[in-house]
């Protein structure tokens, strides 16, 4: 065997796998490492030399209380977006997956939200909670309740953002729980049947275990998307352009905070240090939610 | 949620550059970078004609705010500019903060002496006393007012009759007082902030001193007008409609309030909001409380990283002349700077029907005339009221007291100017 291809044997194959992780070298870990490396530095955009500061970016930013009131703002509309959206879709891959007269015409229906553009949603959104003149408010007056400033209160924005969150990614979380559903062999829910286990009972005890790989999957994006939103909060300010999320940065996500000081602030290095806060923030979040996720589905029924 | 995709593709369309190879024809090819509408595509080609080494090409954006966010971090990162960049007023300080970044153009440009109203010309001079920027156009202010809620409320209606109304901030709130009891609870203004920045501006010192110091807490001017606009808030003078947001276009239409600070360009945002079943209602007067103002309008720079200095500053020059400007304001209605082009008879002869014929090129350039000297402003002076001032107004209009909304604002402008 000569030795050129010796050679082949040996390194070709990498040479196979090597696009995907140039690629990621490329735009996922350097920019990743870079960042760290930015978030150590008072880098200005246009301030001429970045001075390098050590941990203080991250120092600074513990003591920030615009940090603290976005971070506690991305949790709370992440709460309020990914619990009932994840409740939701299951109930709504469930129908899905019941005998339905045109079901493609279905399917495709729930996916609309997700195709439409982001931008137009935030949009009519915005519209719709105004607190002077949105239907919302005129709805709420309709059946007798007080009229609500969406703008202003606090907790009332972060619904009004949630539940524009949820519209759009609700539908697109049921079909992948539908596809997990289908995948369930009918011997199973057979038998259980013969087992004398009504729909309800088949439901808890045969579907939601076996939806356990998929369930994990759903929370664990809908957590890494829920804790970076941005566009949604962006265009519900009344303010257009703005990014400081309300009067009091009420609903100014944390991604938002960090834009706003990369580029509108000009301080990259600071932006930086958000970013890889949020980046742990989300390893974090998403670890929890892995580990509860697995027990919730394990708990019930079927091993 | 699931913000990746759009904020990779914000990233990539800022760091789109300009392609800049020069046409094989030996031509100079020029770039210049415009937003919204500055009415200069036939003259572009008119001056190519003039000049057969030339080439041009016109970079328009859509908005402001993602136009100048991008000419900020091209500047950063070096490259990337057009020969001429167009620079509005809200951003003109952070620029003026780095004169080393553009050319002064009294050095490289050809002799433009006395061209503009001195206080357009001043506002474009760095510290360091270079200029930076040719002006275009402007905004003078005048005041809009519905002649219908006026008369319903038993004030004054036609144009010159109210002028008493608007001559003083005083007399202003006090007409405002009469017209909230005698309308039943209508609003007087749109938004607070919209009232603290006209007055602001009239001061002799903004945000900063020409030291580069914050002087929010130093300034009593300051902090009286702060109270003099929050006072009115609480007597129910806002409609607490936050300026081009949603619920302020509806305002126009529903009649939600019946005055409006209105530079030059506001009519065409009026009638374009409050409709054409409005028409009549608005009506304008050339007095302005606290003597003028200006809101708006913008200026022609050279980047230093410009590879045809020279030719950039004649063509930006050219521009701004008076008898192009006049032609950009007939095609899209931007309201010229230069002293020649407001005696000229196309803009004089122009008249308004949506607003009761009024003859409006005349009213604004008489209003131009009255706007003081530029005031000073330092870097981050827009910065301080899109992101202190203005959101802590919002604050007090959505229910905080006068005190807790001064001092948010004067945390937020001490982080701001950190």
């Amino acid at each position: 065997m000569s030795r050129l291809s010796r050679w082949d044997v040996k390194y070709s194959p990498y040479l196979y796998i090597a696009p995907f992780f140039v690629l990621f070298g490329l735009v996922g870990l350097f920019p990743l490492l870079y960042t760290a490396y930015v978030s150590m530095f008072d880098w200005d955009l246009l301030g001429g030399d970045p001075v390098f500061v050590g941990a203080d970016n991250y120092l600074a930013l513990f003591s920030d209380n615009q940090f603290w009131t976005t971070l506690t703002n991305t949790l709370s509309i992440f709460v309020l977006s990914s619990g009932p959206q994840i409740v939701i879709a299951v109930l709504l891959a469930a129908l899905l997956n019941s005998r339905l007269r045109a079901p493609t015409a279905w399917r495709v229906g729930v996916l609309l939200p997700y195709v439409a553009s982001l931008v137009a949603l935030g949009i009519i959104f915005a519209n719709l909670f105004g607190p002077n003149y949105g239907l919302a408010n005129n709805l709420l007056e309709l059946v007798g309740l007080d009229r609500v400033d969406w703008q202003a209160d606090r907790f009332a924005s972060h619904v009004a953002i949630a539940v524009m969150v949820n519209w759009r990614w609700t539908g697109y979380n049921a079909l992948i729980v539908l596809a997990a559903m289908q995948a369930i062999p009918k011997e199973i829910h057979e038998a259980a049947t013969v087992d004398g286990a009504g729909p309800v009972r088949r439901f808890v005890s045969v579907t939601l275990p076996l939806l356990r790989p998929t369930l994990v999957f759903v929370v664990i994006t809908s957590t890494i998307g829920g804790l970076q939103i941005f566009t949604e909060p962006k265009l519900f300010d009344a303010m257009p352009g703005s990014n400081n999320g309300g009067s009091s940065n009420q609903f100014q996500t944390i991604t938002l905070y960090m834009y706003q000081s990369a580029f509108e602030g000009g301080h990259l290095g600071y932006a930086s240090a958000i970013a890889w806060v949020l980046f742990l923030v989300v390893i974090a979040i998403a670890t929890v939610n892995f580990l509860i996720t697995r027990r919730l589905a394990a708990g019930s029924g079927v091993r | 949620m699931r913000q990746r995709p759009t904020l990779l593709a914000a990233i990539a369309v800022l760091g789109a550059t300009v392609a800049c190879g020069g046409p094989a024809d030996g031509r100079i090819e020029l770039t210049i970078g415009t937003f919204t509408e500055f009415g200069y595509e036939q003259l572009l080609t008119e001056y190519e004609a003039a000049h057969p080494g030339i080439k041009i090409v016109h970079n328009r954006t859509g908005q402001g705010g993602p136009y100048h966010q991008a000419l900020f971090t091209k500047l950063g990162a070096g490259s990337g500019l057009a020969d001429v960049q167009a620079v509005e007023e809200g951003y003109l300080a952070d620029v003026l903060a780095r004169p080393a970044l553009f050319h002064n153009l009294e050095q490289i440009g050809p002799a433009t002496a006395d061209r503009w109203l001195d206080w357009k010309y001043q506002a474009a001079k760095a510290k360091d006393g270079s200029l930076i920027g040719y002006g275009t156009d402007i905004g003078p202010l005048a005041m809009c007012y519905r002649k219908d809620l006026f008369a319903a409320a038993g004030l004054p209606s036609e144009p010159e009759a109210v002028k008493p109304l608007f001559a003083s901030w005083q007399s202003f709130f006090a007409a405002g007082d009469q017209f909230v009891a005698k309308s039943g609870g209508k609003a007087w203004f749109d938004s607070a902030a919209q009232i603290f920045n006209a007055m602001h501006n009239q001061l002799d010192t903004g945000y900063f001193d020409r030291q580069d110091r914050l002087t929010v807490e130093q300034n009593p001017a300051i902090r009286q007008n702060w109270d003099q606009v929050t006072a009115a808030v609480a007597r129910g003078q806002s409609a607490k409609l936050v300026a081009f947001s949603n619920e302020w276009n509806s305002g126009f239409k529903s009649g939600a309030f019946a005055t409006k600070t209105c530079p030059a360009w506001m009519l065409g945002v009026i009638k374009e909001q409050a409709g054409a079943g409005n028409a009549g209602k608005w009506a304008v007067t050339d007095a302005f409380p606290g003597g003028g103002g200006n809101w708006g309008g913008s200026f022609l720079t050279v980047p230093k990283q410009s590879r045809h200095p020279k030719e950039a500053a004649e063509l930006a020059a050219w521009l701004t002349a008076p008898e192009q400007q006049v032609k950009a304001f007939l095609k899209a209605g931007t309201f010229p700077s230069q002293v020649k082009a407001l005696t000229a008879p196309e803009l004089l002869g122009g008249t308004d029907a949506y607003f009761g014929g009024v003859r409006s090129g005349e009213l604004f350039a008489t209003q131009a005339r009255k706007v003081g000297k530029a005031q000073y402003k330092g870097p981050g002076d827009g910065k301080i009221q899109e992101n202190a001032s203005t959101p802590a107004l919002q604050t007090v209009e959505q229910g905080a007291s006068a005190r807790e909304g001064w001092q948010r604002f004067v945390d937020s402008a001490k982080k701001l100017a950190k």
